[in-house]
């Protein structure tokens, strides 16, 4: 090993082509077994090298409702992207459930998260008045935002107030909702997101896809596509390496020039007043620990009582985002450091609204782990940009309706309500009756479709009248005909141009038993 | 004990023979059936839509059929659960309540209620890939799912056990939702369709001949994908092959 | 109305019905065995960690020919000399150059493999990210058994910053594969070497 090993940097032609560490110790552990930790996979999946066009996400119409099956019938139709994704997250699934299996105390631990966070909600003023005081006593500023665009008025006059241009900052799905870096851009404040993957997705101006893995649908392809275009890197060399560290190589300049780091928050502790992040990158270290200004931007339902509770969900959460034990960083802010300022920015956009749904309130205990998207069959063959809204997959299907009634009136009709969801939550959200609960919300506020409530209209009108269901399906063969008319819906024949269709019986259960069972012959 | 028929209404018209195996299979206990001729349907395809006023006058009927019985069997995971856990539409009188609690789906009325140890004339000599249908599974405790750390159950494999010659294969996904999820089949046809297709070719790869499962919707699902990519799977209901159907 | 205001009372008039008591949590027995040295190691290792056992006359044989290769090396600690005083530096930036950066844990976790620091330790919060390798002492009698058994420690109520580190920096946004050195520090050694005794 040699000091240009160890320094990369100084070499010629830092991004071309040529970065990778020559000591890279990534693939293997001391003892020279293959590592599958963290967000490793346990094999490695290698999209073929065929150049194939990366799907884009929902289309976005205003306030109208997204199509979601659209979005994702478009995704589906990139077979290489649609494989890479399902198998990645489910490989995921089932690193989460080797390490809960693993744990004999899994669902005790599960019940506790779930009466913690419920307890916390039920007293949510009383622990955010205590947050408050702790931070204060502590030095922190605390400020308070209604909603998103408070929150990015109230960053800016932090930044404004110290001269402050550029921001490095680690991931943060608050600031997603807010639209915090649309906003600062129009103010002429240049952020840089730190986190590989949430990198990738500003670089080509997407959303994340994923709450834990934001580009988790483009496959190397993609981000050598992307890099080359934003970061100046070799447009054939397609190395996760090569492109990673070209990736840390080009961001480092920003974090040490950067006059504010901002983060997000996994935890805010009540009694201690600490905001507790988790990475793998070391990212929300360096947003906390490097530029002068430091900016927490905090979710009110992100509290906890006691540091002792920590002792649960931190055993939960990446367990049940990736299988791994702990993420590498388990970070915790409390005071800001000697000559710097520390600013917590507690944002409620929607949450003390939603405290008040009976059905939906519990969604609040949700602590973004992603293992319900790893797990959800439908989200893994969509994409998570196909539900055109900040949070995807199941815990999207619940919360998005909360920002926007019409707009979301549709994803919670993008579920089988198979339940798995429900299962792997670590903080037991029961997402697949909420999904249940909403589509009767929406039915009874005339959010879908008229032509499928008119629909069911006719089948509850068939199915509650025997003589009119005998009529229409009495002769087996003309059942097919009527199927759509009760079973399944089907204007345009949907089942039929992807599956072939049921043989009609010779006749139908009631005929048979008609003809068998009653010694008249039913007359 | 009186016991009440209920068979859905796609079995009714498009699997007629799982409702006289699940009639058939009954009897051979030595119980007594009976099948309320007015029955439809458990109002499921408008619950599920979101349309419970919709789904009112049918969940009225399904009551007015199957009250009065000690326990109404029927061959889906998916009715039965919608019977004891969203059939809600209408005023929860004592009456609506008793049939809710009284409505088992077939395998567990087997296992739990019957306590079935034996089935003498069952005889199937292939290898079976299980669907778990995901009502079933989660919605109604079929089995433990394989996302909880809890003790290993399950009541359609342990009556399948009892079955002479079958070979139980296992899947590399064995509780992936199949994609069928009633009007979802439909509305997201390429997401649904994909999902069967995938499903599908899982139960090629671990070597079965036959998908047995307890949910004729699922079957009808996977058997239309297997047909359209040309897998020579065949797909059964498990009150067929608890029937001793031959094949 | 200000938005604090707004914002408390919006969440009492919406406060959910019903009583929700703070469950007691209770201790776990540890997923560990009994020998909490080897158990560290290993999980250490498992989370792409490293673990330099200390040589029969040097403590820092496992990690010298990473000190060898390293032009800036430094130090927090009294058991290893470098060539940065971190008690010198004014911002944290100066210390990006740094290569090989050396501090003590306050202690270890065996059900995780983890090692936590706080500002104290590591003097410059900034030198254990910034830097391009680190190498972390650990008292093997400051190894504790599990998570939970951490968080009863007094540390996260007092230290301004403290920080479990669970091997080195690491990423898998691209297509799952594993590459340490995300941003952070590109390698992770833990040398078990005893407190020096006051």
């Amino acid at each position: 090993m040699s000091a240009e090993d160890l320094h990369p940097r100084e070499r010629e032609g830092v991004v071309n082509p040529e970065v990778r560490v020559a000591d890279d110790e990534s693939a293997r552990g001391q003892d020279g077994r293959r590592l599958d930790h963290a967000e490793g996979t346990s094999k490695p999946i290698k999209a073929p090298p065929v150049r194939e066009p990366q799907p884009r996400g929902a289309k976005i119409r205003g306030d109208r409702p997204i199509d979601q099956g659209e979005a994702a019938e478009r995704f589906l139709a990139a077979p290489l992207h649609a494989a890479a994704h399902d198998e990645r997250l489910w490989d995921l699934r089932k690193k989460r459930d080797a390490v809960a299996h693993g744990i004999p105390e899994w669902e005790e631990l599960r019940e506790l998260a779930s009466q913690i966070k419920t307890h916390t909600l039920a007293h949510l003023d009383q622990y955010l008045e205590q947050f408050e005081a702790a931070a204060k006593a502590n030095g922190v500023h605390v400020h308070w935002a209604r909603d998103g665009a408070e929150h990015n008025r109230i960053v800016l006059g932090i930044l404004r107030d110290h001269g402050a241009k550029t921001i490095v900052k680690s991931k943060s799905m608050l600031t997603e909702e807010c639209g915090f870096r649309h906003f600062m851009a129009g103010e002429g404040i240049e952020i840089v997101e730190t986190d590989l993957g949430e990198r990738i997705q500003q670089l080509d101006d997407e959303e994340p896809s994923h709450i834990v893995a934001p580009a988790v649908h483009k496959t190397r392809l993609d981000v050598a596509e992307v890099f080359a275009r934003t970061l100046g890197t070799d447009p054939d060399n397609d190395d996760a390496h090569y492109l990673a560290e070209s990736q840390r190589e080009t961001t480092r300049p920003h974090i040490l020039q950067a006059e504010a780091g901002m983060t997000g928050c996994n935890f805010a502790v009540a009694e201690t007043g600490t905001v507790v992040t988790c990475t793998n990158e070391g990212n929300a270290d360096l947003s906390g620990n490097v530029p002068k200004l430091q900016i927490h931007s905090i979710g009110i339902e992100k509290l906890i009582p006691r540091v002792e509770h920590l002792g649960v969900f931190i055993r939960l959460l990446s367990r049940s985002a990736l299988g791994s034990p702990i993420t590498q960083y388990t970070s915790h802010f409390r005071k800001p450091r000697t000559g710097t300022e520390m600013h917590y920015v507690l944002v409620d956009n929607g949450r003390a609204a939603r405290l008040g749904m009976e059905e939906f309130w519990t969604s609040l205990k949700c602590i973004r782990c992603g293992a319900c998207m790893n797990t959800c069959p439908v989200y893994r063959r969509s994409g998570g940009l196909s539900y055109g809204a900040t949070y995807a997959g199941p815990i999207g299907l619940i919360i998005d309706p909360t920002f926007n009634k019409r707009k979301y009136s549709t994803l919670p009709f993008s579920s089988t309500m198979n339940g798995s969801c429900t299962n792997v939550c670590p903080v037991k959200i029961n997402i697949h009756e909420q999904i249940f609960a909403w589509r009767k919300v929406l039915a009874e506020e005339h959010h879908i479709p008229m032509l499928k409530q008119g629909m069911m209209k006719a089948a509850g009108a068939v199915l509650s009248r025997p003589a009119a269901y005998r009529a229409a399906i009495g002769a087996a063969d003309s059942a097919l005909k009527v199927l759509p008319r009760f079973a399944v819906y089907n204007p345009l024949n949907t089942w039929g141009r992807k599956r072939e269709m049921p043989e009609a019986p010779r006749q139908s259960f009631h005929a048979w038993y008609k003809q068998n069972r009653m010694k008249d012959g039913g007359q | 004990m009186r016991i009440g028929l209920f068979v859905p209404c796609y079995v009714d018209a498009f699997e007629p023979e799982v409702g006289i195996a699940t009639l058939e299979l009954l009897e051979r206990f030595g119980l007594k059936v009976e099948y309320p001729f007015d029955q439809t349907c458990c109002g499921q395809p408008m619950t599920n839509t979101g349309c419970h006023q919709e789904a009112a006058a049918t969940e009225a009927l399904f009551v007015k059929n199957f009250s009065g019985f000690d326990y109404v069997v029927a061959p889906s995971g998916s009715c039965v659960h919608q019977v004891r856990e969203h059939l809600t539409a209408i005023p929860q009188t004592e009456e609506v309540r008793k049939v809710r609690a009284s409505t088992y789906e077939l395998v567990e009325f087997l296992h739990d209620v019957l306590k079935v140890d034996a089935l003498p004339w069952a005889r199937f000599p292939h290898k079976v890939a299980y669907h778990a249908n995901c009502n079933a599974l989660r919605g109604i405790g079929h089995a433990r799912p394989s996302e909880l750390n809890l003790p290993y159950f399950s009541k359609p494999l342990n009556l399948l056990q009892k079955v002479a010659g079958v070979e139980l294969v296992n899947l590399a996904r064995p509780d992936e939702c199949c994609g069928f999820g009633g009007t979802f089949s439909v509305f997201e046809p390429a997401v649904s369709a994909k999902m069967g297709y995938d499903k599908v070719a899982d139960q090629k790869r671990a070597g079965a001949d036959y998908v047995v499962s307890a949910d004729s919707s699922c079957l009808m699902h996977q058997k239309g994908c297997a047909e359209r990519l040309g897998l020579p799977l065949k797909y059964i209901h498990i009150a067929q092959v608890l029937n001793g159907a031959a094949a | 109305m200000s938005a604090r205001e707004a914002i408390f009372s919006a969440i009492r008039k919406n406060r959910p019905a019903g009583d929700f008591p703070l469950p007691e949590v209770p201790m776990f027995a540890p997923l560990v065995g009994d020998d909490l040295v080897a158990e560290f190691g290993e999980r250490l290792k498992r989370m792409g960690g490293r673990v330099a056992e200390p040589g029969t006359d040097d403590a820092f044989a496992g990690v010298r020919e990473r000190l060898a290769a390293a032009k800036i090396v430094a130090s927090a600690v009294p058991e290893l000399e470098g060539n940065l005083d971190l008690r010198a530096v004014a911002r944290p930036q100066e210390v990006n150059d740094v290569d090989v950066a050396v501090v003590r844990a306050v202690f270890g976790i065996a059900e995780t493999g983890s090692v936590l620091f706080t500002q104290d330790e590591l003097i410059v919060n900034a030198v254990a990210y910034l830097a391009q390798h680190l190498v972390v002492l650990l008292d093997p009698a400051d190894i504790l058994p599990n998570v939970q058994a951490a968080y009863r420690r007094p540390e996260f109520g007092e230290a301004a910053y403290a920080v479990l580190h669970t091997g080195p920096s690491a990423t898998a946004d691209i297509e799952g594969v594993l590459i340490h050195g995300a941003q952070g520090v590109r390698s992770l050694t833990v040398v078990l070497l005893p407190r020096a005794k006051p």
